[in-house]
């Protein structure tokens, strides 16, 4: 089977959008490091503004204490003067972090599925994200199949339904309440059988601390490894950028349960600066593979670590 | 993973371990440490910064007791200033209004509005026994309007149809004329989930509120929110007169300081909190149990829940049975809720089951000692069966048997009564609620039995 298309679908608007998003919600150094300043010299006030910026965009005590430790250093030892240094000090680490987890994800196999598995907490974008998922790699070229696998929520399987109709792509379900393996079995073998190229798999919210669903979840993870060993391809944690440092404590459990192999941060499109990526990025190195800037099919990007800290700071 | 926040202040304290009173200098590192504390909890910054002066005025030249370091004196502080602002528990829902009461339920995507509607419509039929009809205006989100329905039918209320090639306000003018023709009490209104930033969409949900004026605009948080909560909340607080504020997904293991910064910021109680994805799992707002863990102290009321299964029920039914025939929980009852107690592996074993975020500090496990539940026991073993069934006759004399026969003071004797008294009283407040609630009480005020030594917001 030969695949040529590339295997990260960039697209043209992103920056544009992003910015404007973040724009938008007075996010908080696009638009507050121009204001911060107001003349050109860096004063201690200055610094201290900017450390209430970080903690706001979630990015966590320990993030940035380390951060402005640094900062504060190189002020006290006058190599901080002016604010375009100021920026420059701030981007580097940040950059630093964010592309050693800046690894788009490549679906290409020789053959059989590639499948992707899903998963994450309550109400964080999961079958949003797997719906715009669909779109991107039908658009690439890509056959895609969905399957069913959240049995528990009501309404849920008819929600993947119509993402499966919006794109034109083939949904597997069972009935509500069935067993979520089954359904991850049942979709692996239709979508081998078939010859498609992608395989997503919903699964339930599911709270970290609730070691019965997240042994279910291990569950999903072993049948689709009966039928392909090298499957799950990728198992994608998502993450809401709402959250706080729980979001953390997400990223351990789920890893610790399931081993993840890749993360996707949604609804960057609202006030919330997603600092979450940067703690997630520095403790875990996960890859980040996308991120979700609104609830329309197009609103997914995949994850640029220059670009993303670009638009924070231009 | 997080230091509690006692811990970071005992260590702060202790280089001036020992003086007498909180000083604007001896406060100013330790406050350093709350605001930390907080924001590790996810307090929004402003509303730390604010926290952070209130706990100023009032810490500053207050007197410590010998018995408690400063880091504990300035805790219980912290602690009783957050439960005060978090607010009193258990404001229900207002509904004094002619017929059918509108419900408007707002809030970001995937905040838990849809599943906290079915939740609510449930409470309402089953504890107020009113007659409620639910509708979707979420003509956006696929599949939004089914899960409605599917809920709806779940917990046996009447879902009147909608349609997502509808507009939201005519959906809600159509389904207020249904509920009123049907002589339905409540209409509850499921709404689409919006980004405070979206104007069109802010837009749309106040002129819902303008056409169905509803008696309660409840805004649904998740918990876990990060610093969001503070720009979300001024948002929907902006757009809407809210009423009440409900906190979802806390039976994860979020610190919670969203509920603060959302409390603080749109002024409006926090009236229920969802516990769960089942339908049920919807509980009245617990602002003692909420501060104690944004605190970092733990949990000791969810903590015992967990534990509650492996309470005796048969005991504790005949417990209830007996309360419910009017006869009073007498001092045998209280050993046998000790020895429960016990069952369970006692304090300390709970104390380990506490989340990681929320460890108790060495010192303190002490004080929670297990040793006092033991000393407790003796101290009833050594009473006659008439003393335990009937408290009041032991008197001075009395009391001094028992000290000898247990190993004890009087002192310790006085307290167990006093003990014994408060939680007599909160069995007679839970005889008639649910058996659960009880036990849960009478677990967690086990909790307390060390008295005043106890780190606050651990026995509640
Ligand atoms: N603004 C915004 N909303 C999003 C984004 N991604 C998802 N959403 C919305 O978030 C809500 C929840 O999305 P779902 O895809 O249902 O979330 P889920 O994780 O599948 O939820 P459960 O299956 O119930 O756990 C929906 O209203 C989505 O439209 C995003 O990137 N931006
Ligand atoms: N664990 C837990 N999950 C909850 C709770 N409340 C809601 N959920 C889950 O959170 C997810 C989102 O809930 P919904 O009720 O669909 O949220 P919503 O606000 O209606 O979402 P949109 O309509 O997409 O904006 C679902 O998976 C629910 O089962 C709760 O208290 N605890
Ligand atoms: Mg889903
Ligand atoms: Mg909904």
């Amino acid at each position: 089977m030969a695949k040529s298309k590339s295997n990260t679908i960039k697209q043209p608007g992103f920056l544009t959008r992003l910015r404007a998003s973040l724009n938008r919600g007075n996010s908080w150094l696009t638009y507050d490091l121009r204001n911060l300043l107001p003349g050109e010299t860096v004063d201690q006030d200055a610094l201290d503004e900017l450390e209430s910026r970080l903690l706001t965009a979630d990015l966590g005590v320990d993030a940035t204490t380390r951060i402005m430790e640094r900062v504060q250093s190189l002020f006290d030892g006058g190599r901080i003067t002016t604010r375009e240094q100021l920026a420059n000090e701030l981007k580097a680490p940040m950059l630093d972090v964010l592309r050693q987890v800046e690894r788009p994800l490549d679906v290409t196999r020789e053959s059989g599925p590639f499948v992707l598995l899903v998963a994450g907490v309550n109400g964080v974008g999961k079958t949003t994200t797997i719906g715009k998922l669909a779109r991107k790699y039908v658009d690439a070229g890509y056959s895609v199949m969905l399957a069913a696998g959240d049995t528990f929520r009501a309404g849920a399987v008819e929600q993947l339904t119509q993402w499966g109709e919006r794109n034109g792509v083939p949904v597997v379900a069972q009935s509500s309440g069935a067993d979520a393996a089954s359904v991850a079995y049942d979709a692996y073998a239709r979508a081998a059988a078939r010859g498609v190229d992608i395989l997503i798999a919903d699964t339930a919210g599911r709270l970290h601390t609730q070691g019965n669903l997240m042994g279910e979840l291990a569950k999903v993870k072993r049948v689709l490894g009966k039928q392909d060993t090298s499957a799950p391809h990728e198992t994608m944690l998502v993450v809401d950028a709402t959250t706080g440092g729980n979001a953390l404590s997400q990223a351990r459990s789920f890893h610790e349960s399931v081993g993840l192999t890749g993360l996707t941060v949604t609804k960057l499109d609202g006030t919330a600066a997603g600092g979450v990526v940067f703690a997630i990025a520095e403790t875990m190195g996960l890859p980040i593979r996308f991120i979700g800037v609104g609830e329309a099919t197009e609103d997914l990007d995949v994850f640029d670590a220059e670009r993303f800290v670009d638009a924070l700071f231009k | 993973m997080f230091e509690s926040l006692s811990e970071r202040l005992n260590k702060s304290f202790q280089s001036i371990r020992g003086r007498g009173r909180l000083t604007e200098d001896n406060v100013q590192a330790t406050l350093r440490e709350v605001r930390m504390a907080l924001l590790e909890a996810d307090v929004a910054l402003p509303v730390v910064k604010d926290f952070v002066a209130r706990i100023r005025e009032r810490a500053v030249g207050s007197e410590v007791t010998t018995s408690v370091t400063p880091g504990q004196a300035l805790v219980k502080i912290v602690n009783d200033e957050l439960t005060d602002l978090l607010g009193s528990s258990n404001s229900e829902l207002d509904l004094r209004v002619k017929p059918p009461a509108v419900i408007l339920m707002a809030g970001l995507q995937g905040s838990g509005k849809t599943t906290t509607t079915g939740k609510l419509a449930a409470h309402l039929k089953q504890s107020r026994k009113q007659s409620v009809l639910v509708v979707s205006t979420d003509v956006y989100r696929p599949a939004a309007i089914d899960q409605l329905e599917k809920v709806a039918s779940d917990v046996g209320v009447d879902f009147h149809p909608s349609e997502s090639k509808q507009k939201p306000k005519k959906i809600a003018v159509e389904a207020r004329d249904a509920a009123r023709k049907g002589l339905y009490d409540v209409l509850i209104v499921d709404t689409a989930g919006r980004l405070g930033i979206d104007d069109a969409m802010m837009a749309e949900i106040s002129s819902l509120h303008e056409t169905l004026a509803p008696v309660e605009t409840l805004f649904v948080v998740d918990a876990m929110t990060g610093q969001d909560a503070a720009n979300t909340a001024k948002a929907f607080g902006d757009a809407l007169p809210l009423t009440g504020v409900i906190l979802t997904k806390v039976d994860g293991d979020a610190r919670g300081g969203a509920a603060l910064s959302v409390r603080q910021i749109t002024g409006r109680p926090i009236k229920f909190m969802g516990t769960g994805e089942k339908l049920d799992a919807l509980e009245p707002f617990h602002p003692d149990r909420v501060a104690s863990r944004i605190l970092g102290m733990g949990d000791v009321v969810s903590l015992v829940e967990n534990a509650e299964q492996k309470v005796d029920q048969d005991k504790a039914e005949k417990l209830a049975k007996k309360l419910k025939k009017g006869k009073s929980f007498d001092l045998e009852d209280m050993a046998e809720q000790l020895r429960q107690m016990q069952q369970m592996g006692g304090i300390n074993a709970l104390m380990e089951k506490m989340p990681a975020g929320a460890q108790m500090p060495k010192g303190m496990m002490g004080a929670a000692d297990d040793k006092q539940v033991g000393r407790m026991l003796a101290m009833v073993n050594s009473m006659t069966p008439k003393e335990k069934a009937f408290p009041d006759l032991i008197r001075a004399s009395r009391k001094r048997r028992i000290a000898a026969g247990s190993g004890t003071e009087v002192q310790d004797i006085n307290r167990l009564l006093k003990q014994h008294q408060q939680m007599k009283k909160m069995m007679k407040k839970f005889s008639k609620g649910g058996m659960n609630k009880m036990m849960r009480a009478m677990q967690s005020q086990m909790g307390n039995q060390g008295g005043n030594q106890l780190p606050p917001g651990m026995g509640r």
